[in-house]
């Protein structure tokens, strides 16, 4: 029997009972659709970090002072007291580093007028436009003059620009305090969104760091200094170097844990991809459950219909049909069930992943990968799913089948 | 006359659990072309054991069958079923039609599994010519479920035609029809039997049905007791133009 006549047979069989076709189906349909709408939410979280990765800046290095584990004791990064701007300078004298910035940051309640806010408060040097690729919008960052003199400026995240004064106001050259003391408002950087990290950029007020240093926390330690290398290929070696000179100024013995850490953007952000695969293939494999699922019940369907039709079996046995056309004909019957049910499943899961783009905004991408595999395992389901029941039917004896009442 | 159906010496042993059933203890029979043969007997006679056997659903546990001159009864199950497509026709007491399946392609089924690869319009071709055997034509279209149960059996005798089969296997034809109805069935089997030559074997336990064969064979425990031609041959034909009242259409 050729090919094409076991199709038409096949679909003339659903055909017959619509109803339980459907409802076969769908089970292939919530399982396929899930598993393309969870892959395609994982790939498009993935796919949006890359890109705010890219933003943040490759070439990115952060060394922060302290370790996980640094004399038996176990601290938090940026918490040891083992960091000073020496250190930054001398990182700056490195080959392959572009620009580097000292940073020490606090949490600290901003009052301008009647408005106050609570914010992060980031000590930091000249060049953290240029390491980070972030503009400003108004003003001017504040100059190497202010860092040596420890100057009371300031410079406004977005989002605390938006807290502390309306939109009408021209907040340059604005008074705010920070802890108290007033600083004078010298620029406003650009939106950037959200970062890696899942944090709000925008909420932060620069001053150089040592300000804070001198007129905010009265320490002589920073918790990190950022590095931009020269170009993103150099950002392992430049690391690398980075921890030997460190380790040379603070006298770390061989064998001994270093006090600091040394951390690209890439390392960073391969840790944040890392843990958005394991999400997505969590996702997808509780998805794959439901197909499994949706299998069984084509199993289901597939072995009471083999019950129910044990005279036509026999009949067709009698009539000159073999084992194996029989067979064939129930495998295609599954086969045919968990296609359409795969096909329709894309479809659905396609405009799932849309709709939940257009109605929560989260990122998706649908891949064709998982496009492929979906439909792949959902053949492979009908198959594996259909094969029980159709030797059970092709086993069957055409004496026995005939008398099945 | 060649012996369409030849066996000889056929035992059939069913184990069930750990008790030998003898359905069959030693049969021979022969079956020339053209003949209407009725098998009669009781339940529990062997007869539907032998019907199985000869339809080749079934193996004889020894003995021999020769159909067509052909030894049938080592063949594998593939092989059998190749044999039941071409050179058998099944008419069942239960019609077993496929529901929700319009009669012309009920007709055509056995050509699927035949190989050969014949063409949609030609299978067609086919199946309207042995619809048109057993008056059925203007039915083609119809479901199962539209036709009467005589419309019905005719449209099972149509597809158990349609591969020229050497012997038509009947069993039990008339068992679930009225008696008029029964009449009207029966006349199509005589009559192809009369006009196409066609061998038929018949099962049946009515003694009334069993005489509108040439020849009658009764079982008994397994054995044929009795094998005599039909003197009194009731002629189905005549009994329907006889009958007071064709008011109504099969």
């Amino acid at each position: 029997m050729s090919v094409f006549m076991i199709l038409r047979i096949a679909l003339k069989a659903l055909g017959r009972n619509k109803m339980r076709t459907a409802l076969t189906m769908l089970g292939m349909i919530i399982g396929v659709a899930a598993v393309i709408t969870m892959v395609a939410l994982g790939t498009g979280a993935q796919t949006s970090i890359e890109a705010q990765i890219q933003s943040a800046g490759t070439n990115m290095i952060i060394v922060s002072a302290g370790n996980f584990n640094m004399g038996g004791v176990r601290q938090g990064q940026g918490n040891a007291s083992t960091l000073i701007p020496e250190d930054a300078q001398a990182i700056a004298q490195l080959p392959g580093v572009q620009y580097t910035a000292s940073q020490s940051n606090m949490r600290g309640q901003i009052v301008a007028g009647n408005q106050n806010w609570n914010t992060q408060v980031q000590g930091t040097d000249v060049d953290l436009p240029l390491i980070r690729s972030w503009p400003l919008k108004e003003g001017a960052f504040f100059t190497p003059q202010d860092v040596t003199t420890a100057s009371k400026v300031a410079v406004l995240g977005a989002v605390v620009r938006d807290q502390l004064f309306d939109p009408m106001t021209n907040p340059v050259g604005q008074v705010i305090r920070i802890s108290h003391q007033p600083f004078t408002v010298v620029g406003v950087m650009g939106s950037k969104g959200q970062s890696g990290m899942g944090q709000d950029q925008d909420d932060v007020v620069f001053v150089p760091y040592t300000t804070v240093l001198k007129k905010l926390r009265g320490i002589t330690n920073i918790q990190q200094v950022q590095v931009s290398a020269a170009s993103a290929g150099e950002t392992t070696k430049v690391a690398d170097n980075i921890a030997q000179v460190l380790r040379v100024r603070h006298k770390i013995q061989p064998g001994d844990p270093d006090d600091f850490m040394v951390r690209t953007m890439e390392e960073m952000a391969n840790v944040r991809k890392e843990a958005t695969q394991t999400m997505t293939a969590l996702l997808a494999s509780i998805a794959g459950v439901s197909l499994l699922v949706g299998g069984i019940g084509i199993m289901n369907i597939m072995l009471v219909s083999v019950t129910e039709r044990t005279r036509e079996i026999g009949l067709r046995m009698a009539i000159g049909a073999r084992g194996r056309d029989v067979l064939l004909q129930f495998l295609v019957e599954a086969v045919v069930l968990s296609l359409f049910g795969g096909g329709i499943g894309i479809a659905l899961g396609f405009g799932v992943a849309q709709g939940v783009t257009l109605w929560q905004g989260w990122p998706t991408a649908v891949s064709s990968n998982a496009v492929l595999v979906a439909f792949g395992f959902a053949a492979m389901t009908g198959v594996f799913f259909g094969f029980y029941p159709a030797r059970k039917a092709a086993a069957l004896d055409p004496i026995d089948a005939l008398r099945f009442e | 006359m060649s012996a369409v159906i030849s066996v000889k010496n056929l035992v059939k042993t069913y184990v069930v659990g750990e008790v030998e059933v003898k359905a069959l203890r030693g049969v021979n029979l022969e079956v020339q072309r053209g003949e209407f043969l009725a098998v009669a007997g009781p339940s529990g006679s062997g007869k539907s054991t032998f019907m199985h056997i000869v339809g080749c659903l079934d193996r004889p546990t020894s003995g021999q069958y020769f159909l067509d001159g052909q030894d049938v009864s080592r063949m594998s199950k593939d092989a059998l079923a190749a044999v039941r497509n071409k050179k058998i026709g099944f008419v069942f007491q239960g019609f077993n039609l496929l529901s929700r399946t319009s009669a012309l392609d009920n007709v055509e089924l056995p050509l699927l599994y035949g190989g050969g690869g014949m063409k949609t319009a030609q299978r067609h071709k086919r199946a309207m010519e042995v619809l048109n055997a057993v008056g059925l034509v203007d039915r083609a279209d119809h479901h199962p479920n539209q036709l009467s149960g005589g419309q019905q059996q005719r449209v099972a005798i149509a597809r158990a035609l349609i591969n020229n089969p050497s012997i038509l296997l009947a069993d039990e034809p008339t068992g679930n029809l009225d008696t008029k109805t029964s009449i009207e069935v029966m006349g199509i089997f005589q009559r192809l039997n009369r006009e196409r030559g066609i061998t038929v074997v018949l099962i049946t336990h009515e003694m009334d049905i069993a005489e509108y064969g040439t020849r009658m064979v009764t079982f008994r425990d397994g054995l044929v007791v009795a094998d005599k031609g039909i003197t009194r041959r009731r002629i189905a034909q005549d009994e329907l133009a006889a009958l007071p009242e064709p008011a109504e259409a099969v």
